[in-house]
């Protein structure tokens, strides 16, 4: 062994990458070609998946790996928000999660106002008006708060990261209670659903599958639409931030705020622009995905959870550290909840979780700074 | 011992400090309702217990964790498995492995602690809001595990812990002084453990180490192993007040280890102060009371508002607190003590762990 070691020049300090390879060597080679489909529902062993491997059921494969990618969309929307604040400013918003859901229950309300109609809501019965105009009233009102609380609660004590991080702990707690005590109601009676889960919905067009053509796989429009729409926010974004003045000033007070202040530069509007901006990106990605799937109390933890695991395995404060992040994360985590053994009493487990915490420790492990982080710690 | 040396500010905060352990010690006996002895005075114990291991890593290592709410959580959640009988006559979900008591109690502190290791070394290249970002994630991801994992907790938890303590304590549902001793004792033993680990070699290196980690790393001191150390002391002393919850609360599920939990934590040592360890039990101590005390129904003198401000809960009332603590003094109600006992110690006023930690080179 040690010679055949010697001659792959491999030594000791080659270990953790070994053992890291061959994990996800394992993790790859068990959903090609390793699981199978349980006998009966509930029994099995280490192998059995809900599926099978991808070359026994290639289109249930193909519609997870789908599934991953257009849930990155989402997930990247809102954590370039986060990413953009926390990137310029150096503020770790914990109220990105609250932002979230406020906008979530905001441009419910407005559906449900311009449709009339009631709890729920066919998709047929919503045209495109009536899912834009909820985006367009939720995206600013979000951005308003989030202006609001930098001017009041941010400006003044720039560079105290820990009393800035406490001071949206705090926002994050008023808001998320408030949004309990106001959210959702009944349009028509006014009655108040203490932040139960509600659905808004797609345009009626999207409401449909679109025949791919590959493994006969039928996949849902309203997904290929999100992941349009992440990708519009993608390239919008780089436009934003390296073509135009705008941006080059972000991404001048990113990489030295004192200098970009000096030459004459007027940072504080930008980090104004900088902050409404990055709250609207969290109303768009509520918008999205909770018409994708709903909207309800609690969610904002999930969604700040989101927001963080995507910028520390991209990297603190980059747009492609952002992208990176939520594609990795959401293959992650659709995978992990996919294609775990489901044994007997354990079907209905979830380790998913459990994936998400390992995800970050590997990234840790070799890049403190996640994987397009600049810099020390 | 000897007061004639100590400094003014030392022996009227001496006083005021042997005063509040008689009164912790005799109000038991001494005709204090049970509601507050058992619900508030015992609940300020474990929680003041665990906001001392968050007051622990900020004050002296320079990490802000949100990680400690849910490591007392999965404390709590092992003695749970391990210590409760399943089958007839059992009140348990989970493993209920029923093993003894005495046993189970240690177990649960030494996993925890190894949790703790293991968390610490994943996090310990990074400190301040870094630090701050990886332990939210901690306790997020722990809420989601606690949840979905059915074999272990699932979503209702685990209940009737509080049947199975050790011999060596008894029955603590007949005889509630007992645990309230015990977690009056273990508060007192963890402060004063906290104190001397300060005093230990390793206590002055973690110092250097939130002050300087370069220049620690550059005198040869391994800065990840100190900080993934005192993770894992920390990840011990949450245990303890994981344990004397369950005892207490009797059960425990992912709902006591949630995100509004995990920030309750936090506003607890917040309130008391991020700079001194004696924070942590003022600070519980202050959210207990407002927590039983602050009801819709509570009439709040002077404001003519009821206990719910603009519709919300007690959440937004705690949030607007926690707000202003934060904006006018970062360093809590021990920061206010300081700066009432002495207007010109300025400094202090703004001194907080981020004032601390050296800006990360751009």
């Amino acid at each position: 062994v040690s010679q055949a070691l010697a001659f792959a020049r491999l030594n000791r300090r080659h270990l953790p990458l070994l053992v890291v390879g061959g994990l996800l060597a394992f993790a790859l080679a068990y959903v090609l070609f390793i699981s199978v489909v349980p006998i009966n529902y509930g029994q099995g062993g280490w192998r059995t998946t809900n599926f099978g491997s991808a070359v026994h059921d290639p289109a249930d494969f193909l519609k997870t790996v789908l599934d991953s990618v257009t849930f990155a969309a989402a997930l990247f929307i809102v954590a370039s928000g986060f990413a953009l604040i926390f990137g310029l400013m150096r503020v770790v918003n914990m109220a990105h999660g609250s932002f979230y859901l406020l906008a979530g229950y905001i441009a419910y309300e407005i559906q449900q106002g311009m449709t009339g109609q009631g709890f729920t809501l066919q998709s047929s019965e919503v045209n495109t008006w009536e899912w834009l105009v909820p985006l367009a009233v939720a995206a600013p009102c979000i951005a308003v708060v989030g202006l609001v609380t930098q001017q009041a609660f941010l400006r003044w004590n720039q560079g105290q990261e820990l009393r800035q991080a406490l001071i949206t702990i705090a926002v994050s707690v008023i808001v998320a209670d408030q949004i309990i005590a106001h959210f959702p109601r009944n349009t028509s009676t006014g009655q108040k659903f203490g932040g139960n889960a509600v659905d808004l919905t797609w345009p009626g067009w999207t409401d449909r599958f679109v025949n791919l053509h590959v493994a006969g796989v039928q996949y849902s429009l309203a997904r290929l639409v999100m992941l349009a729409i992440g990708v519009i926010v993608a390239v919008g974004l780089w436009l934003w931030l390296y073509r135009t003045k705008t941006g080059m000033v972000i991404r001048a007070g990113v990489d030295d705020e004192q200098m970009a202040s000096a030459l004459g530069i007027n940072i504080q509007r930008t980090f104004a622009i900088a902050f409404a901006v990055g709250s609207a990106l969290a109303a768009l990605g509520a918008v999205v995905w909770a018409s994708q799937a709903n909207i309800s109390s609690g969610q904002d933890g999930q969604w700040l959870l989101n927001s963080l695991v995507v910028v520390i395995v991209g990297g603190m404060g980059s747009i492609f550290g952002a992208a990176a992040g939520a594609i990795l994360y959401a293959f992650v985590a659709n995978f992990s909840a996919t294609y775990l053994p489901t044994t007997g009493s354990d079907c209905c487990t979830q380790y998913s979780p459990i994936f998400t915490f390992v995800l970050i420790a590997l990234v840790l492990a070799f890049r403190p700074r996640g994987l397009f982080g600049r810099g020390t710690t | 011992v000897n007061p004639a040396a100590w400094t003014q500010k030392q022996q009227l905060e001496r006083t005021i400090a042997a005063l509040a352990v008689i009164f912790a010690i005799l109000a038991p006996v001494g005709g204090i309702s049970p509601y507050w002895t058992h619900q508030i005075l015992l609940s300020t114990f474990f929680f003041g217990i665990a906001a001392a291991s968050l007051i622990f890593l900020s004050a002296y290592g320079g990490m802000v964790s949100l990680a400690q709410t849910a490591l007392a959580g999965i404390a709590g959640v092992i003695i749970g498995n391990l210590a409760t009988h399943g089958g007839p006559g059992g009140t348990s979900k989970g493993l209920h492995l029923g093993w003894d008591p005495t046993v189970s109690l240690v177990l649960t502190l030494v996993l925890t602690t190894a949790i703790g290791l293991l968390a610490g070394a994943v996090a310990a290249r990074s400190a301040g809001i870094y630090f701050l970002m990886i332990t939210l994630t901690y306790s997020v991801i722990a809420t989601l595990t606690l949840g979905s994992v059915t074999k272990i907790s699932g979503f209702s938890g685990i209940g009737g812990i509080s049947g199975y303590t050790p011999g060596w304590i008894g029955n603590i549902e007949a005889h509630p002084n007992r645990l309230y001793y015990i977690a009056l004792g273990a508060a007192f033993a963890v402060y004063l453990l906290i104190r001397y680990i300060l005093r230990t070699p390793f206590g002055i290196t973690l110092q250097g180490v939130r002050d300087e980690p370069l220049r620690m790393s550059s005198l040869g001191y391994n800065v990840a192993l100190h900080r993934t150390l005192a993770f894992g002391f920390a990840a011990f002393l949450a245990a303890i007040g994981g344990v004397l919850y369950v005892w207490w609360a009797g059960q425990i599920a992912p709902g006591d280890v949630d995100l509004p939990k995990t920030i309750n934590l936090l506003v607890m040592a917040v309130i008391g102060g991020l700079v001194r360890i004696e924070g942590a039990w003022i600070g519980a101590f202050a959210f207990t009371v407002m927590n039983n005390y602050i009801t819709p129904s509570t009439h709040i003198p002077g404001l003519g508002l009821g206990g719910a401000l603009f519709g919300g809960s007690f959440n937004t009332i705690i949030g607007i607190i926690f707000l202003a603590i934060v904006v006018v003094s970062p360093d809590g109600l021990l920061g206010i003590w300081a700066r009432f006992l002495d207007p010109r110690n300025l400094s202090r006023w703004r001194r907080t762990p981020a004032a601390e930690t050296p800006e990360p080179a751009a």
